[in-house]
């Protein structure tokens, strides 16, 4: 690989970091041609995991990161002073082919900054996608991040190539846009979401390809003062009216040359995995917004306990809950029993009595379980109404991060 | 009684142990009375009696069990996988169920451990090409940890059909020589390339997609244990991304917030704004750049007629004969509308004729391309440019001919027979009616009559609207 190909790539992979997104989900299973390359496997591969524990699964880079806008969080706004670089259509077909080849990577996850125009910048990311597809009969996975001020024609082309989409509303409320993104506007980013949800549950219907593995957003989290409980209350209505497949949430972290406007300490990366798990029991666990509004402090998570605990440490009356009894909505809402154990708990249960020793065999969080349910032959007691069960179920502080 | 052992090959020994359980349930022989032995010399036992046992037959799940299990390394894994079959055969067919039988739990956390190596090993294999051949050709070493070689070849070919591959390991190598699979005996680090030229890059962007703000070396770990670490070229470098991240943060810290260096380009956003397409001319040109977004189709077929046309009307799509001479309606379709426009006194030329769907999608039966209607997202992944087009000649009035057309211009899919008649579209006047297509499709003379006398009216209130004021809806006593 050339000296000047290798130079641009350190650079447009670390301008495209900060996005965290990586997951290589949700496309149909796909074989190669022939004479073609490449595969989906439906759940995604990671190929390989730096050392901040992050999974590499796609060839994550901008097509450049010169960009007209001046996004006050953004590493590539027009104001920072970082180097640039762009590359040809070519070097991007060239490096997915290349790499895909040497199994490093799934495929393809195309951002840009904002070069000439909208419609310009998307027409050049359209056309990789175009070409890995047409000319190299590329079935691996290819995730286009769309610019929401392109035209809206784009869009309808985009997911006729991609696999996922995906617009990042970075801030959760139309005030931080104003502030800290001037020229976006929250009303073109969801009108944008609004065109690919639409086209995606149509073709969805019709069985026909467009960005099969749906679309999915970003939220940056610690740039302002918004609560968890803001950025939950959005992300609900992002799941509810475009169908996301994924909010991602990106704990705010330090750029090189930030901006005057941003606080210059990060948000405890805490914050960013507690706002997954409340996510989660959003999505798989029947919990809505509100209950975990109820069990937060002033619109925050509590960062020493895990959402779902903290709800159940409030909510002590509807405990313990009886294994072999219970409703599903019930088992699910005990800590440390995750959707999977619960679904053995259900089957099994039809043909046997369980017993706490079954139970540990089924979940890895029997020790958080305990004092919030009953097996046939165990029962809790009083420890659910002990004070002090809160502390004695606090994590370990697990190394997190070195800085937090 | 007395113990019987059973022989069985090296490695995932699939068909010797599915053979071995046949003649032992014939036999019916308990599992404390089998010993499994593994010292790869099978046979002793003679093949003859077993071969002939009849098959039995197992769930789905549990032969799939089985299908992993016997992939483990444990020296045990026949001995509790025939205890599993044992099982479920003599009562317990949904013994697979109860997830917290310590058996089957044993069982489930073998096979989740050969899926993982597996996941593992689709993950962690690291092609290099092979120097000195003319034809591409590419090889890895890896090691796996249980015996998956077989059982993972699925999953490479898939991928990396039309290259021609190697993967070496200890345990027995394959090679895919774009048409057939072959295995080969166990390799040595030393078979593979040592090295490859794209490698360098990608410890490039390995290093660059870490963030230094982040480190976690121990969820690094969880996913990408140690072991694997000497067959990824890329974990050269974590020792050093490591130890220099605290410095590197700092440094991102306590730098001051700079000064912007370009502090507010206003031509150039301006410029950046300047988009959107200005004519008919450039709105064209997008279309036929952006190529069919249905199956089918040679060219685009663009909207025809004036810039400022009083009246627009949408049809559907082109047809065979639009599509090969790139103009609207000048099919058999066309040629009925003519007649018809002629009739009430519309000017063809004074209006712009036009489709919903730019393209002509079709299926190829023969010799023939026979029309096929597109969908409603189809209809739908065309309407931006419909738009746009209307916004380019502002009508007077929009016709929709069909229901495709109505879809396109409405955004909703509604029958043509309950809204036939003067309809408003966004902000234009508007008139639905039946595409001409529809007319020849009648089957007999007197209905087609009828149909064809409908749709003249229709064309006549077309053309009284378009002449009416746009403000009162009164007709002008003479034309300008
Ligand atoms: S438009 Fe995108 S790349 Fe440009 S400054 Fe804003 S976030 Fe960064």
């Amino acid at each position: 690989m050339d000296e000047k190909l290798s130079r641009k790539l350190r650079i447009l992979a670390d301008a495209a970091k900060y996005d965290a997104s990586c997951s290589s989900s949700g496309a149909p299973k796909r074989k190669a041609d022939i004479d073609g390359l490449g595969s989906t496997t439906g759940a995604g591969i990671c190929h390989a995991y730096t050392p901040d524990g992050r999974c590499v699964s796609l060839l994550k880079i901008l097509l450049t990161n010169y960009c007209l806008f001046d996004c006050a969080y953004c590493v590539n706004r027009r104001s920072s002073n970082v180097k640039r670089a762009r590359f040809s259509v070519d070097e991007v077909v060239t490096l997915t082919i290349e790499f895909y080849k040497r199994n490093y990577i799934e495929g393809l996850f195309l951002s840009s900054g904002i070069v000439r125009s909208p419609d310009y910048t998307m027409e050049q990311m359209l056309l990789v996608a175009k070409k890995l597809r047409r000319e190299h009969g590329f079935r691996g996975y290819i995730h286009l991040k769309t610019i929401p001020e392109a035209s809206p024609w784009l869009i309808e082309e985009a997911g006729l190539w991609a696999d996922r989409l995906s617009i990042n509303l970075e801030l959760p409320t139309e005030q931080s846009l104003e502030r800290l993104a001037p020229e976006k506007d929250g009303a073109s980013i969801e009108g944008a979401m609004a065109q690919m949800f639409e086209r995606i549950e149509e073709a969805r219907e019709e069985r026909r390809h467009f960005s099969p593995a749906g679309q999915t957003t970003q939220m940056i989290v610690g740039v302002d003062d918004t609560t968890d409980v803001d950025v939950l209350r959005s992300s609900a209505k992002l799941y509810g009216h475009y169908d996301m497949k994924r909010v991602y949430y990106s704990a705010f972290s330090p750029i090189p040359d930030s901006s005057a406007i941003l606080p210059l300490k990060p948000p405890p990366l805490m914050r960013e995995s507690r706002l997954y798990q409340a996510d989660w029991l959003l999505r798989y666990y029947g919990f809505n917004v509100e209950e975990i509004a109820a069990s937060s402090e002033k619109g925050m998570l509590d960062l020493d306990v895990d959402p779902k605990l903290a709800w159940a440490l409030k909510n002590r009356h509807v405990f313990p809950v009886d294994v072999n009894r219970a409703e599903r909505e019930m088992l699910l809402r005990v800590p440390g029993l995750g959707a999977r154990a619960v679904d053995k708990i259900v089957v099994a249960r039809k043909h046997t009595t369980l017993r706490l020793d079954d139970v540990a065999r089924l979940t890895s969080g029997l020790k958080r379980a305990k004092p919030f349910l009953i097996a046939a032959d165990y029962h809790p007691h009083g420890k659910l109404d002990r004070q002090e069960l809160r502390q004695r179920l606090i994590e370990k502080p697990q190394q997190l991060s070195l800085f937090a | 009684m007395s113990l019987h052992c059973i022989t069985l090959k090296d490695g995932a020994d699939l068909d010797g142990f599915r053979r071995a359980v046949r003649w032992l349930m014939a036999e019916e022989l308990a599992p404390q009375h089998i010993v499994w032995s593994l010292d790869g010399t099978p046979g002793l036992f003679g093949d003859d009696g077993m071969s002939s046992a009849p098959p039995i037959s197992l769930p789905r799940s549990v032969a799939r069990l089985i299908e992993l299990g016997v992939c483990h390394r444990d020296p045990e894994r026949y001995a509790l996988l025939y205890q599993l079959v044992w099982r479920v055969l003599n009562g317990e067919r949904d013994l697979l169920e109860i997830a917290s039988d310590p058996l089957v739990h044993r069982i489930d956390t073998m096979a989740r451990a050969v899926r993982r190596d597996l996941h593992k090993m689709y993950a962690f294999v690291r092609f290099r090409r092979m120097r000195g051949e003319d034809l591409e050709r590419f090889a890895a070493w890896y090691e796996p940890e249980h015996f998956i070689l077989e059982t993972s070849a699925p999953f490479f070919i898939d991928r990396f059909r039309s290259l021609d591959w190697t993967i070496l390991t200890p345990i027995g190598s394959m090679r895919w020589d774009r048409h057939e699979l072959t295995f080969g005996p166990p390799t040595r680090r030393e078979d593979a390339p040592s090295e490859d030229s794209f490698e360098e890059g990608w410890r490039g962007y390995y290093e660059s997609v870490f963030n230094p703000a982040r480190v976690n070396p121990t969820a690094m770990r969880a996913e990408m244990p140690k072991k694997y670490w000497r067959n990824l070229p890329e974990t050269a470098s974590i020792p050093g991304l490591i130890q220099t991240a605290s410095q590197r943060v700092d440094a991102m810290i306590e730098q001051e917030a700079t000064m912007p260096a370009k502090r507010m380009p206003e031509r150039a956003i301006e410029a950046m704004w300047d988009q959107e397409p200005k004519t008919l001319e450039e709105l064209n040109a997008i279309i036929a750049k952006a190529g069919p977004l249905v199956p089918g189709a040679t060219q685009a077929v663009f909207g025809e007629g004036p810039k400022r046309a009083d009246i627009v009307f949408v049809g559907e799509q082109p047809g065979d004969q639009e599509d090969i001479q790139g103009r609207p309606f000048v099919g058999p379709a066309g040629k009925l509308l003519d007649r018809a426009m002629k009739e009430v006194g519309i000017d063809r030329s004074k209006a712009y004729l036009t489709n919903a769907v730019k393209h002509f999608k079709f299926e190829q039966r023969g010799h023939r391309r026979i029309h096929s209607k597109p969908t409603a997202g189809e209809v739908k992944h065309y309407r931006p440019w419909l738009m746009k087009e209307l916004e380019l000649v502002r009508p007077r009035l929009v016709v929709a001919l069909g229901g495709t057309a109505l879809l396109a211009l409405t955004g909703k899919s509604t029958p043509i027979s309950r809204s036939r008649g003067r309809a408003q579209f966004g902000p234009y006047l508007g008139y639905i009616t039946v595409h001409p297509s529809y007319l020849l499709r009648l089957p007999d003379e007197a209905t087609k009559r009828e149909a064809y006398e409908a749709f003249v009216d229709d064309l006549r209130h077309i053309h009284d609207l378009a002449q009416a004021d746009p403000e009162t809806g009164e007709l002008p006593l003479a034309a300008e």
